[in-house]
């Protein structure tokens, strides 16, 4: 036992991991800290209040960015959701067939492609689609939004397919149910916990988005990191510090809710 | 009555539809959305550029592919290197590798400790590196330069040791991009890695023990090979994000310190020379399908070996 426990043991590793972590947390424990600062200072701690949240929420214009966000996000990840479910059972409940794995490797594409490349793509496509039919709402950003979600959504659905063992659904099906009755009382309950973690996965990408939004919204189409990205631009606010909390605490939970999903048993 | 031939053939004609039906909406949205402006962008790259951004129409040119890495003379027709774009390029090449490195030095001994942690304790320090990992890239990027600016947290804990006895300067410096970048991108290196570590059936390193082989030895020699491509996988998940970045950059490196993601979004914004901007983004796709490329090789190679 000794022995075992010895080789699992590397000169200076334990040493290098603990200050990887405090480095890690450093930056993002001040930020936090300095969302409690009642002073003006960037830098310097003048006591603790919740003045810059205060602050944050009476702002029009963050709380404008906040609800568009809140609608994109939704949208796109409910589509993405959907089409993805879709297609993971397209390609994981038949015999393998050819053009499947071109099938998946196409769904994937947005995640080979670096984001500011389909970002100016997008830029030149809607640009001209814009003067086209003057039409310039929320429409774009849910497309885009919409696509590079569907590959977030894919992946933890598909890999929950292939792990499902397909018994009951045959056993459903010698019983003479219907495919649409197998689905929806055998496959269904057993995706849930994949749906849900691509559904998550979808929408917190879509929260996150800055490069692809901020190169295709049109005028006053601020979403919240867009619109952060622009401030962190000319100045920084306490305001930002607020903000960035309040996000970082929307993640914490979003980990936490994904953690306990994951580990539950099939 | 129909045979039990034709039933089946029936059946299965009835599954590819099936999975037609199933997959177009995904293909459809994936099409339109982001391979199809794909497309787009390689034929804007050869066109003659627009005078206020966008093309001229159906005027092909190969101009924009000849800038990405040459200039005409102001007053003569003489050709030279772009040196701009060259030293972008280099630098972004640079950077991103050196990003890798470090990550790769700091992340292969994290995601150890917490792959040899006992079991109730791993899901602790995994949920640690996965917070991060989860939040914003944005939100990371401006934490840290709250620690790197002037008046942050390093510079008035270095004034106050006494070490320095004015500001070192980290924003808008290489140094602050690369740092930056290693620190936003640190957590795909450590998952993949650990992911693989985690699975490491530690009775080879063992075995190379019991024949009197020291740990890092055994680190060299066993464990390392044996876990190459999670290596390679954690390099390119960090590498590709790195060549391509677009926000930490902007942030960290101020107006001068460009990398290519900058000077991409530079060609559609001020500079308004779109076939430009679209031979650039192109050259960088093609950079990075070439690093997935040389990962497909590497991980095919070394996967056979650890099986074989």
């Amino acid at each position: 036992m000794a022995r075992s426990h010895s080789v699992r043991h590397q000169r200076g590793f334990t040493f290098i991991a603990l200050t990887c972590f405090f480095l890690l947390y450093l930056p993002m424990a001040t930020m936090v800290v300095f969302a409690f600062n009642a002073g003006t200072t960037v830098g310097q701690l003048d006591g603790l209040s919740l003045r810059w949240f205060r602050a944050a929420w009476e702002n029009d214009r963050i709380i404008d960015a906040l609800l568009r966000s809140l609608t994109i996000a939704p949208i796109a990840a409910v589509i993405a959701t959907a089409v993805a479910t879709m297609a993971a059972l397209a390609t994981t409940r038949t015999a393998p067939y050819r053009g499947m794995s071109l099938k998946v490797a196409f769904i994937n594409q947005p995640l080979m492609v670096p984001e500011i490349v389909t970002a100016v793509a997008l830029l030149v496509v809607f640009a001209r689609i814009k003067v086209w039919t003057g039409y310039t709402g929320l429409g774009y950003l849910i497309a885009a939004h919409t696509a590079f979600c569907v590959p977030f959504a894919f992946l933890p659905i598909r890999a929950r397919l292939e792990t499902m063992d397909l018994t009951l659904e045959r056993a459903a099906a010698d019983l003479y149910a219907r495919p649409w009755a197998t689905f929806r009382h055998i496959t269904l309950p057993l995706l849930w916990p994949g749906i849900l973690a691509g559904f998550m996965l979808a929408f917190v990408v879509s929260l996150d988005d800055v490069v692809i939004t901020e190169f295709i919204k049109s005028a006053g189409q601020e979403t919240l990191p867009t619109y952060m990205l622009g401030q962190l631009r000319r100045s920084v606010t306490p305001e930002m510090n607020a903000i960035s909390t309040v996000f970082l605490g929307v993640s914490i939970a979003v980990v936490s809710l994904f953690f306990l999903l994951s580990r539950k048993k099939t | 009555m129909p045979t039990a031939a034709e039933i089946a053939t029936l059946e299965s004609r009835r599954a590819t539809r099936m999975r037609w039906w199933l997959s177009t909406p995904a293909l459809a949205v994936v099409f339109l959305f982001a391979v199809a402006p794909l497309a787009v962008i390689v034929l804007y790259s050869f066109m003659e550029k627009g005078d206020y951004g966008d093309v001229k129409y159906w005027q092909f040119s190969l101009d924009g592919w000849f800038s990405v890495f040459f200039e005409r003379g102001l007053f003569d027709d003489s050709i030279g290197i772009a040196q701009a774009h060259v030293s972008i390029l280099w630098r972004s090449v640079k950077l991103a590798a050196i990003t890798t490195l470090v990550t790769l030095l700091i992340g292969f001994p994290t995601a150890w400790f917490i792959a040899t942690r006992p079991e109730r304790q791993r899901d602790f320090w995994l949920f640690l590196i996965t917070i991060p990992f989860w939040t914003n890239l944005l939100i990371r990027t401006f934490a840290i330069q709250e620690v790197f600016r002037n008046e942050g947290v390093l510079n008035s804990l270095l004034l106050w040791t006494g070490l320095i006895d004015k500001p070192f300067q980290i924003m808008f410096t290489d140094l602050g991009i690369f740092l930056g970048m290693a620190y936003v991108y640190l957590p795909l290196m450590v998952l993949p890695v650990y992911a693989s570590l985690e699975k490491f059936d530690f009775r080879f390193a063992e075995a190379a023990s019991d024949l009197y082989a020291t740990n890092s030895r055994t680190l060299c020699h066993i464990i390392l090979p044996m876990t190459r491509p999670a290596i390679i996988a954690g390099c390119i998940l960090v590498f590709i994000p790195a060549l391509g970045a677009y926000v930490t950059p902007r942030l960290l490196g101020g107006g001068k310190n460009l990398m290519l993601g900058n000077l991409i979004e530079l060609q559609f914004g001020q500079a308004r020379n779109w076939p430009l901007g679209a031979a650039l983004s192109l050259t960088l796709t093609a950079a990075v399908m070439l690093a997935l490329l040389v990962y497909v090789r590497v991980a095919a190679k070394s996967g056979g070996r650890a099986h074989g």
